[in-house]
């Protein structure tokens, strides 16, 4: 087996959900190659050479691969493919945005969102919102397979390089598509897809100020702060905060859910987290019944006594 | 410009599913089906780019058995002008369907295709970007906002940790978002009128494609259920079990 690993970029820098796409790889078994493209992206390859596992990382470091657009990438995954037996990558918007294409250009399916490897042609991945587990198995020569990083620990990084790095020359034409511009998110809390500790807020915040008390909270914990759909379809914050099945998917340490009624669609992205605890005036709240521990109460009144108290 | 756009047949988002007990599959017998809600922001999208007089002609296109044919009648009650079933009745992954589209596409030369970003029963995000790649029409996907002119598409992407606006040649694929609008409702009347305009129905095999996959469906599982928790009395009560119990804050 021969895997090749599309690594994730945050700024120029490998982000976390690549040690875990890596222990997906490693549970599949084989060579493992890493990928990185972008545009000035050398230190993200190097964090990658250190990535436990990894045999050798490729770089195709190129303007026409920034912003990770999907022509380009999808391009280069193509040419690159014929070298691999597996082709894995995240299930970030990135991951979700390519991979596709390499399937399609291949003539092969591609199976999403794995959460465990049965074998190195049989998955395990959820479908209705995570209501049901799906076994699968590819027929297929090449797999194209994207992995839910929360359900793999990610391997361990060495303090020096093991994997050598090479660099692939190769240019996609993209005649399509145009970058403009990118508003990314300001903040000092941990990401939502890499916190140990989540604080989230639903539609029983009442408003977007309100989630200043969750803050509070969440800046004592050293936790993210997420919210549900309903909290953001009522426009209270913006998507990328979303926890569910259309959102993030999650799976921390500590989950806090607050003013969550706990909808099939909200649970679908939190209810692997190893403690949940929710916070809901209603006690009938679907949420209480995957919470380890319930609190019935008011969250203006719960929330200050917690941040005070923590 | 015409503009093509996919609906699927799915399980009504509200119904709470059941595995089979023999762990063939999801049972879906007498339950209640339901046009995709990524699908219905897709034609919602479509008919404002009608009313905004980009769109001249909306075309509606599934692909499934017969009992399909209700939701594209529910997209031509909210204004696509017709329809196009691609008739099958074996399970369709995502390949098959983009192969299926990118034929339809292939006929009907639209100038812009919008898909939903994913389909609530697989929940794989799949179709929109084979099509993409199929056709060789550049790809927008999880579409939170839409420019269409003579000349191209803007769109603004949700991503991870913010937006991502592109500018985009035509024809494109467009796959939406949950932002992208809130879908109306149909009026009585337009359901009505629904009835009368043309479906038309076709076969994978009349296309031309396959729609055969290479993935097998082993068997499906309810997930791991969670252990029943307590309830608290108190913050204090709360902290207490979070340190002690829980161990997960110090």
């Amino acid at each position: 087996m021969s895997i090749l690993v599309l690594a994730d970029l945050h700024e120029g820098q490998l982000a976390g959900m690549t040690g875990h796409v890596m222990a997906a790889a490693r549970a599949i078994g084989g060579n493992i190659d890493v990928l990185v493209a972008g545009e000035a992206v050398q230190p993200a390859a190097e964090q990658a050479a250190k990535l436990d596992g990894v045999s050798r990382v490729r770089v195709a470091d190129n303007a026409a691969y920034a912003h990770q657009l999907a022509e380009p990438i999808g391009a280069l995954l193509v040419a690159l493919a014929d070298d691999y037996t597996h082709v894995l990558a995240s299930t970030s918007t990135t991951g979700k945005n390519v991979l596709p294409r390499l399937a399609a250009l291949k003539n092969v399916g591609q199976i999403s969102d794995i959460i465990a490897v049965e074998a190195a042609d049989t998955f395990k991945r959820p479908i209705y919102a995570g209501n049901a587990v799906a076994t699968v198995q590819s027929a297929d020569a090449l797999k194209v397979i994207t992995v839910r990083p929360s359900a793999f620990d990610a391997v361990a990084e060495r303090a020096e390089a093991a994997a050598g790095i090479e660099a692939v020359d190769l240019v996609a034409d993209n005649r399509q598509s145009q970058f403009v511009s990118e508003e990314l998110a300001q903040s000092d809390r941990p990401e939502l897809g890499g916190a140990s500790v989540i604080v989230s807020g639903g539609r029983g915040m009442g408003n977007g100020d309100n989630f200043r008390l969750l803050n509070g909270v969440a800046d004592k914990l050293g936790a993210a702060v997420g919210a549900s759909r309903a909290a953001v379809d009522a426009g209270f914050v913006p998507n990328d905060m979303q926890v569910g099945q259309t959102g993030k998917i999650v799976a921390p340490e500590l989950y806090i859910a607050v003013g969550i009624s706990g909808a099939i669609q909200h649970l679908a992205g939190m209810k692997d987290s190893r403690v949940i605890v929710a916070i809901n005036q209603d006690e009938d709240a679907p949420i209480f019944q995957v919470a380890d521990y319930g609190l019935v109460g008011d969250l203006f009144e719960v929330l200050p006594e917690l941040e005070s108290k923590l | 410009m015409k503009v093509l756009v996919a609906v699927k047949r799915v399980i009504d988002h509200n119904v709470k599913i059941r595995v089979k007990p023999d762990g063939s599959d999801v049972d879906l017998t007498h339950v209640k089906m339901a046009m995709n809600p990524f699908c219905e922001i897709a034609v919602e999208e479509a008919v404002r780019l009608k009313e905004k007089g980009i769109a001249s002609e909306i075309v509606a296109v599934t692909i499934g058995p017969k009992a399909a044919q209700e939701q594209l009648r529910a997209a031509m009650a909210l204004g696509a002008d017709r329809a196009i079933h691609v008739h099958t009745d074996e399970r369709v992954e995502s390949l098959g369907a983009a192969k299926v589209l990118a034929s339809v596409v292939d006929e009907e030369q639209p100038g812009l295709v919008l898909l939903g970003k994913q389909a609530i029963d697989s929940d794989n995000n799949q179709t929109g970007q084979m099509l993409a790649a199929l056709t060789g029409f550049a790809q927008g996907t999880f579409t939170s906002k839409l420019d269409v002119d003579e000349q191209g598409a803007t769109v603004t992407r949700e991503i991870d940790g913010g937006m991502q606006t592109l500018r985009l040649s035509l024809p494109a694929i467009i796959t939406t978002d949950l932002r992208l609008n809130e879908p109306r409702y149909a009026k009585l009347p337009n359901i009505m009128k629904a009835k009368k305009k043309p479906l038309e129905v076709r076969t994978p095999e009349e296309l031309n494609v396959s729609i055969a996959s290479n993935i097998s469906l082993l068997g499906v599982e309810p997930p791991a259920e969670r252990p029943g928790g307590v309830k608290v009395e108190s913050v204090d009560e709360l902290i207490e079990k979070l340190k002690n119990e829980a161990k997960v804050i110090s």
